[in-house]
């Protein structure tokens, strides 16, 4: 197998045709990601936000993380079994392979969400509460956005792993980029599994540079670290801006009514205190 | 007017166990915080301050009594809005990470519905009023030192002009140096804006400083002690207050003795660059140095200067008091000043005199012979 089959592989106009074709492949992939996202969003973001709103019941959250160790083919032949017999139609093997998806991805949106409504400074809920403001609007307006981070890299790892999981939908004879690694394996075609392989690699990689950019537009740059840099490079350049940042400092308008000179106010290394989120989502 | 009427708080025990008792945090409190004036809860850590500030505005619910703002009883008010009516200002300012400076200022403007446009324009107001540059505002939080975020606290606590304000220990994370400023500023903002104001320390000194009046709270939540600052240093009522404000009280005692009118001494200057015979021409070993305004910069030793006077050979431990000051800043001055001589400047920064500490002292002594007359007479 060479590198000029695979390129063969991908210019041969039969395998952009019809229904064995990339294009209806790919949109079957990203119709059981985006069906399985769904569901798994629905299920996890609310129960996330719960547990870290009121911290009860956090041991969800490990629980959940303990069942990624479950293996996903075998669960799906299990409940294949068990479903398969009560269904009679191709929903026989969609439900079974969503559902199997699902779990996979309910455990990083979880604890994603849950970790970012747990990260909310107290003092800033404290001060939204008291300021005013309802329970709905505390969570809307503070809680939510500064869980943002957290929850988007939940959100990015669990859509990597549906994506490149998504494959075993073959496996029940649905479709799917996984038809390619299937039918590839049955016929000995390696060059096609490779290139199914490339296929997913691509996908994953491409929705992930989609919720990057996403984020980055989300993402308030407070508490993104964006603004940090922005400090950090004003910090070093402070001619722009006469005040030092990120420290605790007399500002320079104010006069002190001693006999002080002015003693050496050099520029101060930012210490601003939103890093980038903290990974402790993944496992 | 805040008025506490036999407020009392018990928190059920961690253990849960239900034998009624519980730990008192505020313990029958009767207490006013008049309109207009600042009222200092004072205490050692755990002695219920945050519990008897927080209940005000209802982020903790008394166990018995009632509180009420200007007679109406806040347990009957819809709570959203009795909070939107208070300025509230905790300790790590909790400001809102995602929001720029303008939009946590705009918080409570917002809330109530004013139009963005509206909101904005008043929070850059304050944002200047509270003495941010005001290309601050478009920063986040996470870009100001901890001193800049307690003023962007105290402009958001203001934005929707409460009549009430609470404040929990605001200026305790910063360091002494901005802390004496925020303080400073705090009470320049407050001679023009009026609010009844709660405020809660464990620092006595920031609470005689700031209050109108300062209640000192014992461990328990029991009121120790509710007066004036100068009553408070100089007659405590119980060993517990005497204890808690502290062993200078004396000396401290003077900051609310208000300079008398003295005969300062002339004190002969030099300027920056003056050349070294005309130094030691004045004659004395030290001499004092002013800028081009005749502010004081700060002494120099005739000695010392080798060619010209510059701002390296210039002392840096001394004092300025101010004639409208106190006469414990005119004493400070006098025993910081290198010469022994107090330099005391005009309310326009710029010299007036200096005094000797010997000659502060018979002014001390006359105010105590005025006072005890005035106790005996009474
Ligand atoms: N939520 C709570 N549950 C139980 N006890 C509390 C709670 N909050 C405060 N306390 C207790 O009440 C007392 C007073 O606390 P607090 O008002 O925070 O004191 P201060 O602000 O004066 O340091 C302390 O003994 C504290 O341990
Ligand atoms: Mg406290």
């Amino acid at each position: 197998m060479t590198f000029a089959q695979i390129v063969s592989w991908f210019t041969d106009p039969a395998n952009w045709q019809g229904t064995d074709g990339v294009p209806n492949r790919v949109t079957e992939h990203l119709l059981y990601t985006a069906l399985t996202l769904l569901i798994a969003l629905v299920i996890a973001v609310p129960l996330g936000a719960w547990v870290g709103h009121s911290g009860r019941m956090r041991w969800l959250v490990t629980g959940a993380n303990a069942a990624r160790a479950v293996p996903t083919l075998g669960l799906l032949f299990a409940v294949s079994m068990f479903v398969g017999p009560l269904i009679k139609s191709d929903l026989a093997f969609v439900i079974p392979s969503i559902a199997v998806l699902v779990l996979l991805a309910i455990p990083p949106l979880l604890s994603g969400t849950y970790a970012g409504i747990d990260s909310v400074e107290p003092a800033a809920r404290d001060a939204a509460r008291g300021m005013g403001m309802t329970g709905w609007q505390v969570l809307t307006k503070v809680e939510v956005p500064c869980a943002l981070p957290l929850f988007l890299s939940g959100l990015r790892s669990a859509t990597l792993q549906v994506i490149a999981t998504a494959t075993i939908a073959a496996s029940v004879s649905l479709g799917g980029l996984g038809r390619y690694l299937i039918d590839g394996l049955a016929s000995r075609d390696y060059v096609q599994m490779v290139c199914g392989s490339i296929l997913v690699a691509v996908l994953a990689l491409v929705a992930d540079g989609i919720l990057a950019l996403l984020e980055n537009r989300a993402v308030s740059p407070g508490i993104s670290g964006r603004s940090a840099r922005v400090a950090r490079s004003r910090a070093r350049h402070p001619d722009h801006h006469s005040d030092p940042i990120g420290a605790d400092r007399p500002d320079p308008d104010s006069r002190q009514a001693a006999l002080v000179g002015s003693g050496s106010t050099g520029p101060v290394e930012a210490t601003a205190t939103t890093g980038t989120p903290s990974e402790r989502d993944r496992t | 007017m805040i008025r506490f009427e036999g407020v009392t708080k018990r928190y059920a025990d961690a253990s849960g166990a239900d034998d009624g008792a519980g730990s008192l945090a505020v313990d029958d409190l009767t207490l006013e915080a008049p309109t207009g004036k600042i009222t200092v809860l004072v205490g050692p850590s755990g002695c219920g301050k945050t519990t008897t500030l927080r209940m005000v505005n209802r982020m903790i619910t008394p166990t018995s009594g009632t509180i009420s703002i200007d007679g109406k009883d806040t347990a009957s008010l819809d709570v959203a809005e009795l909070r939107r009516g208070i300025g509230y200002v905790i300790q790590h300012a909790g400001l809102f990470p995602h929001r720029t400076v303008l939009d946590n200022v705009t918080t409570v403007p917002r809330l109530l519905g004013t139009d963005k446009r509206t909101a904005r324009a008043r929070a850059m107001e304050l944002i200047e009023r509270v003495g941010l540059d005001p290309a601050m505002a478009r920063r986040y939080p996470a870009q100001l030192s901890g001193g800049q975020q307690q003023r962007v606290g105290v402009a958001r606590a203001l934005a929707a002009d409460p009549p009430v304000m609470l404040m929990d220990e605001p200026f305790s994370a910063v360091d002494p140096v901005v802390r004496e400023q925020l303080q400073n500023e705090f009470l320049r903002l407050q001679s023009e804006l009026g609010k009844t104001i709660l405020f809660v320390t464990h620092d006595i000194d920031e609470a005689v400083k700031l209050g109108d009046q300062v209640a000192v709270l014992r461990v328990g939540g029991v009121l120790a002690q509710l007066d004036s600052p100068a009553k408070l240093l100089a007659d405590p009522v119980d060993d517990f207050v005497a204890g808690f404000v502290g062993r200078d009280r004396g000396y401290r005692a003077l900051s609310f003795a208000a300079a008398p009118e003295l005969s300062l001494t002339d004190e002969p200057t030099v300027r920056l660059g003056a050349r070294a015979d005309d130094v030691r021409a004045v004659g004395t070993p030290w001499v004092l140095c002013v800028d081009d305004d005749r502010e004081p910069l700060g002494w120099v030793r005739a000695a010392a200067v080798e060619t010209e006077v510059t701002r390296t050979l210039l002392h840096r431990g001394g004092t300025v008091a101010s004639v409208s000051g106190s006469l414990r800043a005119l004493l400070d001055a006098a025993l910081s000043s290198p010469s022994g001589r107090g330099v005391v400047a005009g309310d326009d920064g710029r010299l007036v005199g200096t005094i000797r500490a010997a000659e502060v002292i018979p002014a001390i002594e006359a105010r105590r012979d005025s006072t005890t007359e005035e106790a005996t007479a009474r």
